[in-house]
């Protein structure tokens, strides 16, 4: 009766330290609360945990900025040489955002990450430079021209550069880890455990097609019968892909914008969904027309393994926050940035 | 007293292995004597074998064995042959279906669904084989063959979602991925491709089947084991006299819901909701995309979704009003 209590033993202690780590691993630490924020019975529950929240809330913590200036009743294009995108604001206003926007983008580099040393400040000769003049414009477009995503919030350098003069999210083309040469092991652009698409089996570079170039997300039926929709459950996988990147960005759940009822169905979705309609819209135009067209400025190291530059997603100003720094505006104390109306170009691409 | 016979027995009684009827004559041999094992005898039966392999069952193990090396080694090519990123990436890997715009491709190109469609041709005469064995060793026994029935059941809705609809559908590319994730993720880009599953009443039934069942085999199994002390386990004497653990049985329910199934008519009400199961959940699966394109549309115009009052302001599509592709 007593032979194999030995094995028995070994066995659950194994299988115990096994359960251990499934369950340590894969569950978070209570307490989860949930928020309803729609009818009952629809699923419409956001879910938070207080201990991430700090962190996300300590994460998100406002910089130093500069007090207001008096103006000196000059403007920058006649206080500075080679000033092309401010050249209208007042001179002392200009200075305290290139003092905040150091804070802001390379506060450990400093005047210099983007100023070469040695020369004078109107001198374009590092890319750094380049780069910031072109990320200048595209913040003001995005002010002025997106206000469908970002209303009169707006963003600053600071959305999503957080101290760093490369945003911790960015994102590269990527074509995946290498499969055996040959004719078998083909992976069909999924089926490997990264993040951008929470560690599903979905395609793992959904950002190219959505992000980067103007793919049809939309997959679901329009009619209850068919009636020649020919989208297919590969496509969806890929559109599945994309929403689980939103959905991680901004850590939400899917009924953050979706009823669980009808994820197509706009009549029952909530107004978040129209404002990441536009997200995308936005995002799709700041790649294509900005970062994109700066590739060739960027240094190679700078580049992803393809070659290509860096791009931004749902999470390069997110940051896990269903909106960025918890919703407060740095914008309002820097209306410089607002950028104006005749920049503005229309709200869709 | 000591007990028997339940998971985990605590007393195992043996007597000399047991070689079972005579195989018919014509018949393949069974194989091997027979031994005994302490730890299956914790669960079951201690005797193991022998076993009744046969053409069918020979043949079967071949080709499930090819299917299985199939789908593995495309798992260990698709990581570049690394052994250690086999066993990490293990639950993600998969070997895909054609691509969609491949079509109905009779041979696809090796890499891009033809290893699949090997890999589920032999799986398929595999199972298949494997349904003959049970069919024809029923038979061999003088039983009925309402496992073979079951376990066709369960065939038909692997057909259905790996063969039938696709082939229906006009494109493999709709079959479902040989993986363990991979398979999971299509289940969910079908019901959103599909417009929510939910509202397919042949989903409805499966479900309604699936949870019937657990339901069905919890009283049946906790009725059995209550009467068990009773000698409510030992079927032999039922037949002759169903004894007074059977008559408590079935009075436990008749006090407690005013109706018992019989000892034999349990066995077809759990037999049913399993097999009914998959049949439904197969039918639902052959519809969809063929029949109904968006479940969610159609229930609502069949009444069976019904309408919540709104609790958001109204919102619209952008793409209606802005104009471009969405």
């Amino acid at each position: 009766m007593s032979y194999g209590t030995f094995g028995a033993r070994m066995v659950a202690i194994i299988l115990a330290i096994i359960v251990l780590f499934i369950v340590v691993g894969t569950f978070q630490r209570p307490p989860v609360y949930g928020f309803q924020h729609g009818f009952r019975g629809t699923g419409a529950v956001q879910l938070y945990n207080p201990a991430q929240l700090a962190t996300l809330r300590a994460d998100n913590a406002l910089p130093h900025s500069t007090p207001a200036v008096q103006p000196i009743g000059q403007t920058a294009g006649q206080s500075f040489q080679n000033v092309q995108v401010l050249k209208n604001v007042d001179a002392a206003e200009f200075a305290r955002l290139m003092n905040d926007m150091t804070t802001w983008v390379a506060p450990n580099q400093g005047c210099n990450y983007c100023h070469a040393e040695g020369e004078p400040l109107s001198s374009d000769k590092l890319y750094t430079k380049v780069v910031a003049r072109r990320m200048l414009q595209m913040v003001m477009h995005i002010n002025s021209g997106w206000k469908n995503h970002v209303a009169e919030t707006g963003v600053t350098c600071y959305t999503c550069h957080r101290g760093q003069p490369v945003p911790a999210n960015i994102w590269f083309k990527n074509g995946g880890a290498p499969t055996a040469p040959g004719s078998d092991g083909d992976r069909a652009d999924q089926n490997w455990p990264i993040a951008t698409v929470g560690l599903t089996s979905l395609p793992f570079d959904p950002l190219t097609p959505f992000l980067d170039k103007d793919h049809e997300i939309r997959i679901a039926s329009t009619t209850a019968l068919p009636q020649g929709d020919r989208h297919s459950i590969k496509q969806t996988e890929w559109t599945y892909a994309l929403m689980i990147h939103l959905s991680e960005a901004l850590g939400v759940n899917c009924t953050f914008c979706h009823s669980s009822r009808s994820f197509t169905d706009w009549q029952q979705s909530t107004p978040q969904r129209n404002t990441a309609y536009f997200g995308i819209r936005m995002v799709r135009d700041l790649n294509t027309n900005y970062l994109d067209g700066l590739a060739s400025t960027l240094p190679a190291n700078r580049h992803g393994p393809l070659g290509d530059g860096p791009k931004l997603d749902c999470a390069t100003c997110h940051q896990g926050v269903y909106k960025p720094l918890f919703g407060v505006s740095m914008l309002k104390d820097y209306p410089e940035l607002a950028g104006n109306a005749a920049s503005a170009t229309p709200g869709r691409h | 007293m000591a007990e028997y016979q339940n998971i985990f027995t605590q007393v195992q009684v043996r007597g000399p292995v047991y070689a079972g009827v005579p195989v018919p004559t014509g018949n393949w041999n069974r194989a091997g004597k027979g031994s005994f094992s302490y730890w299956l005898g914790k669960i079951g039966d201690a005797q193991v074998g022998p076993i009744y392999l046969g053409f069918t069952g020979v043949a079967s193990l071949i080709f499930g064995i090819a299917s299985f090396e199939i789908i593995g080694l495309n798992m260990w090519a698709s990581v570049n042959w690394n052994p250690i990123q086999f066993v990490r990436q293990l639950p993600w890997l998969a070997l895909e279906p054609p691509p969609p715009n491949a079509g109905l491709c009779m041979i696809c190109p090796l890499n891009q669904g033809g290893w699949w469609q090997i890999a589920g041709l032999f799986l398929t005469i595999s199972v298949l084989l494997w349904w003959v064995r049970t069919y024809r060793r029923a038979r061999a026994l003088g039983m009925g063959t309402h496992i073979a029935w079951a376990f066709a059941s369960a065939i038909w809705l692997f057909l259905v979602l790996g063969f039938i609809r696709p082939l229906l559908m006009g494109s493999w590319g709709e079959s479902v991925p040989f993986g363990i994730f991979p398979h999971l993720d299509w289940t969910a880009a079908f019901s959103i491709r599909y417009g929510n599953l939910f509202y397919n009443p042949f989903h409805m039934l499966s479900i309604a089947f699936l949870y019937g069942s657990t339901l069905l085999f919890a009283m049946h199994g906790a009725t059995i084991l209550a009467v068990s002390r009773l000698g409510g386990d030992r079927e032999i004497e039922q037949i002759v006299d169903r004894g007074t653990a059977a008559e408590r049985a079935a009075l436990f329910w008749r006090w407690t819901m005013g109706f018992n199934a019989t000892v034999e008519s349990i066995h077809r009400w759990a037999w049913w909701f399993a097999v009914l199961c998959p049949l439904c959940g197969g039918i639902g699966i052959l519809l969809t995309g063929t029949v109904v394109d968006n479940w969610f549309l159609w229930g609502v115009k069949h009444g069976i979704a019904p309408s919540y009052p709104s609790v958001f302001p109204a919102v619209t599509d952008p793409s209606l009003s802005i104009g471009g592709h969405p």
